[in-house]
């Protein structure tokens, strides 16, 4: 293995740049550093302008997602020797508009969020004594889609996405299957309003390209697949039994 | 020179291309799905046709079978079939991705979910075989 | 490449706004702080200013568990007992009282917010043992439990209107007017726009500062900064000298292999395959865990049983230093999938080791700050309108050592009480503010900015060498064994870097999503810490829980059962005083595991 590796990473300022352009940067190949190892690299000794966003470095935290020679990766987790001998190709996510360098605006994704009301709904006025009572098996009922780390690898791998900014996309998807499948949870019926659209699950063409890039193994695509089945039994519902289950 | 004012950055929004399938297998693999579907329609026609002539006579259906024979025919109905071969195997592929989870408990292996599709296919298609080359 | 300079217009530019209460630091303690204040009273404006997105807050890598008195077999008294005697009788004990006392309802609490802790086959809540606890009392979520508490957490919090996030803005200064905190100035990343924040009540819960290490489980963003922000207001932060080393980390990465790991039963070996915890006074070694014993010993012994084995020489060398053996074989696979799934996907990941075959490398890391911003046990400090809670804040349940699943729990109980303190400050009328005195404050602090960083030309000191030269002192001089000499060194170091400091060479001179200046802003924070972490340390004069000096091997309850409280001094080191330590009903004993008392 050689000593060294090329880096070419995408670079963009506002105040300067209308498009990104393309910067190589030698950094030392070392069997046990990942990618986001000489991204810090460079910004430590080669050139301390270059923005990108990590924190935990170990995968859980969800801020180091980046395109790797084309591939949506959280760069924490990318063994840089697997690109040897180089060079790879660094840019910021894909279907994001970029802010700078490898930073991508996140607030439309997080509208997303808020959108599909990711918290425990209550319809009546039960209160447990102690815990609600929720079985091993129930949890693994929706447990997968409670793995997402929101690094957003599924939006920049979703070519639906890229073409229609407004499609709610996977990892929002997923979320509001994760209290949907909740036991303790009773606000399927709210979320049908947000889901059952235009742009909500049905904008989704199955590709499946968000479960093959999710780091966490959440599988996005079966929540969306999962949910689309539960949105036609209930329209099936809602005029065969128009007054059952009210 | 960008239009940037202080404090009020402009982000730059990249634009999907218009051949954005190409750019990976998978899309391209993703494309070419959905279009068998055309093909798809395109044979259920084919079929309808073929039964509409069978009923007009026998003038009728020879002149069908004339059809068929000619070459551009041939090519068309050699590409929708390797299309057709596509859809089902793509459709196939997909089951234990999209299967509901209450349903199989997910312990099933994908190919315990995909092959039961692939056994049919296969046992109906070698049905048909059967009588078309005269045996049953 | 030439970075842009942008020319400052000259009068100010502060983009200025105001709530009832402001919040720094969008993790656990913030989180839960912001939702108590908006079900207290929902009329409340609520800010919350963070310099991550919430879900990117350290508390995500959390991964044991939170303790609570959940069985029927199992006390208050002996949660208490168990946190008293951890913390080497350094904690408080009203303090602690009311924390054990609260903490059961608050993980029930999170329970309904849609937490999903692990169960039991009939459906409670399932616990697990964990490293100082005399019982069973420590809930689980799988071996992630800070992520899903963090992310309830997040979720629920988005229910309120009336919390207002200020997401990647970056907090440089809090704005004092008249001895009472009031607001803060902060840096709007995106577009670095300055901003001044000013509320009725500020609550700081901004972590600990991890990062001040060269080894650590802490991410990139744990760098003190509102431990510096108070200290730099005049509020003093308490027992900075008790730094938690945690025994089991990656070699390379510091990566955190949780304490379950032991608890479900691992075991610490050394070169020669030998369980060596039993040296160091901590029990006899069993098949399967004994509480408060052996590898289920608190994290100061084991941390140091294993930096005894560096020193015997019998430990395994490595590139990056010396290491031990954890291993996890005789779990198998079922046990290891169902109880630790991160731990072998971490370990396959950064290590290529497969815990299910062979025993993994681990060695002891820097992972919690004790010490912090000095608060009463309702989470107010010293100065009026600011309050602290979570790891920036030192009340102190955790004294010279905490036991594993007590922060978890730290952080929803003190987050509560800070957003109740706040909320109850504000209703009875705060101080009023001086607004034209804070505008003031908020437009020098823009001078400072741009006249040290932004526009500065020249400089000779890279960023990255300063923060590696004192994440190197620090360790070398005020690891996990001390003595005088190393210290008072080490104080001279982070002097001589505190001065280098003043003369950084910054490249990046734009505005938007600077980083730079932010590393640099953090560094300046992070030296501040070390500074009161040694200070602290050298006037301790006794070895107790996570502070052990070879000088003063012993523990010292006539001179030194107090908490140390260091305050800045505008010139020369920081002054010391002692705080007494409250005890109620356990005086002070003898710190046993591993054998009866």
């Amino acid at each position: 293995m050689a000593d060294t590796i090329i880096l070419e990473v995408a670079r963009f300022l506002p105040e300067r740049d209308t498009e990104p352009t393309y910067q190589s940067f030698e950094v030392p190949l070392r069997g046990d550093w990942m990618v986001l190892d000489a991204l810090t690299y460079i910004k430590d000794q080669l050139d301390g302008t270059l923005g990108f966003r990590w924190s935990c470095r170990m995968g859980i935290c969800g801020s180091c997602g980046m395109m790797v020679n084309g591939v949506p990766k959280l760069t924490c987790e990318t063994l840089l020797s697997n690109f040897a001998p180089g060079p790879v190709r660094i840019g910021p996510l894909d279907h994001f508009p970029v802010i700078k360098d490898l930073v991508i605006e996140m607030e439309g994704f997080l509208g997303n969020l808020q959108k599909v009301r990711p918290w425990i709904v209550r319809k009546d006025d039960f209160k447990p004594q102690r815990e609600f009572l929720q079985t091993p098996a129930q949890l693994e009922g929706f447990k997968q889609y409670t793995l997402c780390i929101n690094c957003m690898l599924c939006y920049a791998a979703c070519p639906v996405y890229g073409l229609d900014p407004e499609f709610t996309g996977p990892a929002a998807i997923a979320l509001a299957e994760r209290y949907n499948l909740d036991s303790r949870d009773q606000g399927a019926e709210e979320r049908t309003d947000v889901l059952s659209q235009h742009d909500g699950i049905w904008d989704c063409t199955v590709i499946g390209e968000c479960s093959r890039a999710c780091p966490k193994h959440v599988d996005p695509s079966l929540a969306i697949q999962q949910y689309k089945l539960t949105a036609t039994k209930e329209w099936f519902k809602s005029w065969l039994l128009p007054w059952g289950n009210k | 020179m960008p239009q940037y004012s202080q404090f009020q950055p402009k982000p730059y929004r990249p634009r999907m291309s218009a051949f954005w399938y190409f750019d990976r297998w998978p899309f391209l693999l993703f494309v070419l799905r959905e279009l068998s579907s055309f093909f798809v329609a395109y044979f259920a026609v084919l079929i309808l046709v073929q039964i509409y002539a069978l009923s007009a006579g026998p003038t009728a259906y020879a002149g069908f079978q004339a059809c068929l024979r000619n070459p551009l025919m041939i090519i068309l109905n050699a590409v929708t079939l390797l299309f057709v071969l596509l859809h089902a195997v793509t459709w196939f592929n997909l089951v234990p991705r999209v299967m509901v989870r209450e349903v199989t408990g997910r312990q099933l292996s994908d190919f315990l979910v995909a092959s039961p599709n692939y056994f049919v296919f296969i046992g109906a298609s070698a049905i048909v075989a059967l009588f078309i080359l005269r045996i049953l | 490449m030439p970075a842009a300079v942008i020319e400052a217009g000259s009068e100010s530019a502060v983009e200025t706004s105001s709530h009832d209460i402001l919040l720094i630091g969008g993790g656990g303690a913030g989180l839960r702080a912001a939702i108590a204040i908006a079900e207290a009273n929902p009329r409340i404006d609520i800010a919350m200013v963070s310099k991550v997105y919430p879900m990117r807050s350290h508390t995500v890598s959390a991964e044991g568990g939170a303790a609570g008195v959940a069985g029927k077999d199992d006390t208050l008294d002996e949660h208490c007992y168990d946190t008293i005697s951890g913390s080497d009788w350094l904690g408080d004990q009203d303090a602690i009282e009311a924390f054990v006392r609260e903490i059961p309802g608050e993980l029930l609490q999170m329970e309904h917010w849609g937490c999903p802790w692990s169960r039991e086959p009939d459906g409670r809540i399932a616990v697990r043992p964990f490293g100082g606890m005399k019982k069973m009392r420590t809930w689980f979520a799988a071996d992630k439990t800070g992520f899903h508490m963090l992310h309830t957490l997040f979720q629920t919090s988005l229910k309120y209107a009336s919390i207002t996030r200020y997401d990647e803005t970056f907090a440089t200064r809090l704005l004092v007017d008249d001895g009472a905190v009031q607001g803060v100035v902060a840096i709007e990343l995106r577009t670095g726009k300055i901003r001044a924040i000013t509320a009725k009540a500020v609550i700081i819960c901004t972590g600990g500062c991890g990062r001040v290490f060269p080894f650590t489980t802490n991410a990139n963003i744990c760098t003190g900064d509102g431990m510096a922000l108070a200290y730099r207001a005049g509020a003093p932060l308490k027992d900075m000298e008790m730094v938690q080393y945690h025994p089991t980390g990656l070699p390379f990465t510091g990566i955190l292999i949780t304490e379950a790991a032991r608890a479900e039963g691992g075991w610490l070996l050394n070169k020669d395959n030998y369980r060596f915890l039993q040296d160091y006074d901590l029990g006899k070694p069993t098949p399967t865990p004994v509480f408060r014993s052996m590898e289920l010993g608190p994290r100061d012994r084991v941390s140091q049983a294993i930096f005894g084995e560096f020193e015997k020489g019998r430990a395994f060398h490595g590139p990056y230093g010396d290491y031990v053996h954890l291993d996890l074989r005789h779990l198998g696979e079922h046990k290891i999938e169902a109880r630790l799934p991160m731990v072998r996907e971490l370990c396959l990941k950064y290590e290529n080791v497969d815990p299910v075959r062979e025993p993994i490398p681990v060695r002891p890391v820097m992972h919690y700050m004790m010490g912090g911003i000095h608060t009463d046990i309702h989470a107010a400090t010293t100065l009026p309108g600011l309050y602290a809670a979570g790891e920036a804040a030192c009340v102190s349940i955790n004294g010279s050592n905490r036991l594993g699943s007590n922060s978890l729990g730290e952080i929803l109980v003190f987050g509560r009480r800070a957003g109740e303190s706040a909320a109850q400050y504000v209703a009875n009328g705060a101080k009023p503010s001086n607004r034209n005195h804070l505008l003031a404050l908020a437009a020098d602090e823009e001078r400072r900015l741009e006249q040290n960083f932004l526009h500065k030309n020249g400089g000779t000191e890279r960023i990255s060498k300063l923060r590696e030269e004192m994440q190197r002192a620090m360790e070398r001089g005020c690891g996990i064994y001390r003595e005088r000499n190393s210290l008072v060194e080490n104080a001279n170091k982070i002097s001589e870097l505190q001065e280098r400091a003043q003369n950084l060479t910054l490249e990046d001179h734009g505005r938007t999503f600077n980083t730079q200046l932010i590393q640099a802003l953090e560094l300046g924070f992070m030296l501040d810490a070390a500074e009161t972490i040694v200070h602290s340390a050298l006037n301790r004069e006794e070895s107790r829980g996570a502070h052990q000096r070879r000088d003063f091997p012993k523990r010292d309850d006539q001179r030194f059962l107090a908490h140390s409280l260091v305050f800045r001094s505008a010139e020369g080191p920081p002054r010391i005083e002692l705080l007494p330590v409250v005890i109620t009903r356990w005086p002070p004993g003898e710190r046993v595991y591993g054998r009866e008392h």
